[in-house]
């Protein structure tokens, strides 16, 4: 008899509410079921309800930590559509906000992945240099996160010249901090024992499973959106895809570590793009939008954000499809987790930075065979209850 | 000053409530434990469980799902217990007030004592909102 675990709704350790139900025998993790739906927002209804500007708000909150890749991959599919080409300088400070954006996500999983083994001063240590991140933000957007940059045809806000220096002078000390951390993590002998050869998942598993992204590039896949389909200033900068071979946690914080230090490359670059262009010369001004379907795609420090929009020539979206990493970089727990311990399956299922506030779409069960209705919105909250309900139940009795 | 006026003069505990949000808040709210904002001076910590909380933070728009769920927690949490809506989400609904799922902002399924707008608030402001709830004596904890 398999013992169930779960962790959450509402776990101090995650930050965000889903439910994940471990079937354990002994110490080992024999299956696993995640229930999602406590972050659920309506979005996509709620998007075609929106004028096509401020649809970028409202996709800017489908996930607070990749708040620019949305945006982007929105205004990638707007400007397919409308056949709209942004200037040079647009295109280099949508890619400094992207990369900034990641370096901030990447610090933030490296935090909390220290966080979940028990090093709780890594945890400390990169917040602290996460914040001169947010201080930039602060400083050419005007807020710490949601940074509200993207229009379609260009950016809102100019990064004037007079601020070059002082980005440069941040992105310095990044650079150093993030030595000094692959220095710290790379030969620490515990680490190496909690990720090493812990959650691995082969080349066949990503593929199989569709995964993107750094979980992805860590077990040598070498996707990415910035180089398989080139947008922004991306085409315009040297940069290399940062891959590994093992697969497993250690892998993918050494993807995530060493894509910190590309990323302050590729800004590095973009900031000299940035001097050669005129100052104020940031949007392509756009007067309608013609009617049309168009797809749009991002590298967001999860992976590949992809955004599907049809419009009908009026000024709101017809039909809104997103699709975040997470969606399908979740379904490898079902291969990272199994046959581990319960005490891996954590870091196991952090490695992949799952971000459930990307992922809530409507769910509704339908039968494979008939086609009918099986379940809709209210049902399956109501059988979510039970479900809670039933393993209350279950745990109370394994325990007696 | 009676027994609970003086408990929550210090060191309150903080429990995390993140509701249908976008994930900011959430992130401000652990950012304020962090080095540079370190509520943790105040004694403020972040706990596992609502029956060792005294203050109850939610964030992020509250749809069906999590409506029962914040009604569960306040059930079990011991009073008086201080409730603060934390990020536009939290106080009005922000912009998913219009969604399909929404089930009310949070003071219209528990009682409020703070509310720190902004979207997200920036830490400094949370610590704010903090700091004036421990100066304030609500009426409701005196009767509670
Ligand atoms: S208030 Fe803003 S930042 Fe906070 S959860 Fe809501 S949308 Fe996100």
């Amino acid at each position: 008899m398999s013992k169930i675990i779960p962790i959450g709704p509402y776990h101090p350790l995650q930050e965000e509410p889903e439910l994940f139900k471990l079937y354990c025998e002994g110490e080992i993790v024999k299956d696993i079921k995640w229930e999602t739906g406590y972050n659920h927002r309506g979005i996509e209804k709620l998007s075609e309800s929106k004028t096509f500007d401020q649809v970028f708000f409202l996709v800017e909150r489908v996930c607070g930590i990749c708040s620019t890749s949305h945006p982007f991959a929105f205004a990638n599919c707007m400007e397919e559509i409308g056949e709209v080409e942004i200037p040079d300088r647009a295109k280099y400070i949508r890619s400094i906000i992207g990369e900034l954006e990641r370096i901030h996500s990447h610090m933030l999983w490296f935090g909390l992945a220290g966080h979940f083994i028990g090093y709780n001063t890594v945890f400390m240590w990169v917040w602290k240099y996460r914040e001169p991140v947010l201080d930039l933000f602060e400083m050419i957007t005007g807020n710490r996160n949601s940074y509200a940059m993207f229009k379609i045809g260009g950016v809102r806000r100019d990064i004037e010249n007079n601020k070059i220096g002082k980005i440069k002078e941040t992105l310095d000390l990044i650079r150093k901090k993030t030595d000094m951390l692959i220095g710290a993590v790379m030969d620490d002998p515990v680490i190496h024992a909690r990720t090493k050869g812990v959650g691995i998942l082969t080349k066949d598993d990503i593929i199989n499973y569709g995964a993107v992204g750094p979980t992805a590039r860590a077990s040598d896949v070498a996707i990415d959106v910035r180089h398989d389909n080139p947008y922004a200033a991306y085409p315009l900068v040297n940069w290399k895809i940062i891959t590994a071979k093992e697969g497993d946690v250690f892998a993918k914080v050494e993807v995530r570590l060493l894509e910190i230090l590309e990323s302050v490359s590729i800004i590095d670059q973009c900031l000299e793009g940035l001097k050669k262009e005129k100052e104020g010369e940031i949007e392509t001004k756009v007067k309608a939008i013609p009617e049309g379907i168009g797809t749009g795609r991002a590298e967001a420090p999860r992976g590949e954000v992809f955004h599907f929009v049809k419009t009908n020539g009026s000024n709101y979206p017809e039909r809104h499809k997103i699709r975040a990493p997470s969606y399908v970089n979740i379904a490898t727990f079902k291969k990272s987790c199994i046959g581990q311990t319960i005490s891996d399956a954590t870091i196991s299922l952090a490695a992949v930075d799952p971000c459930y506030c990307c992922t809530e779409r409507l769910a509704s069960v339908y039968d494979k065979d008939t086609g009918t209705k099986v379940f809709g919105g209210e049902e399956l909250i109501k059988n979510s209850q039970q479900k809670t309900r039933e393993i209350q139940k279950t745990i109370l009795r394994n325990e007696h | 000053m009676g027994f609970k006026e003086f408990c929550f003069k210090k060191s309150l505990w903080l429990f995390h409530f993140g509701g249908a949000s976008c994930n900011n808040c959430d992130i401000e709210i652990l950012a304020c434990l962090t080095p540079r904002f370190d509520v943790e001076r105040f004694g403020m910590q972040l706990v596992g469980s609502i029956r060792h909380a005294d203050v109850l933070l939610v964030n992020g728009s509250i749809n069906q799902k999590d409506k029962v769920r914040l009604l569960e927690l306040y059930r079990q949490a011991p009073k008086p217990i201080l409730v603060v809506a934390i990020g536009a989400c939290g106080c009005t609904g922000g912009i998913f007030a219009e969604s399909n799922v929404f089930a009310g902002p949070v003071d219209k399924i528990i009682p409020v004592d703070a509310y720190v707008p902004g979207c997200p608030p920036k830490p400094e402001a949370i610590i704010a909102g903090i700091v004036k709830l421990l100066n304030k004596k609500p009426a409701k904890q005196k009767t509670a």
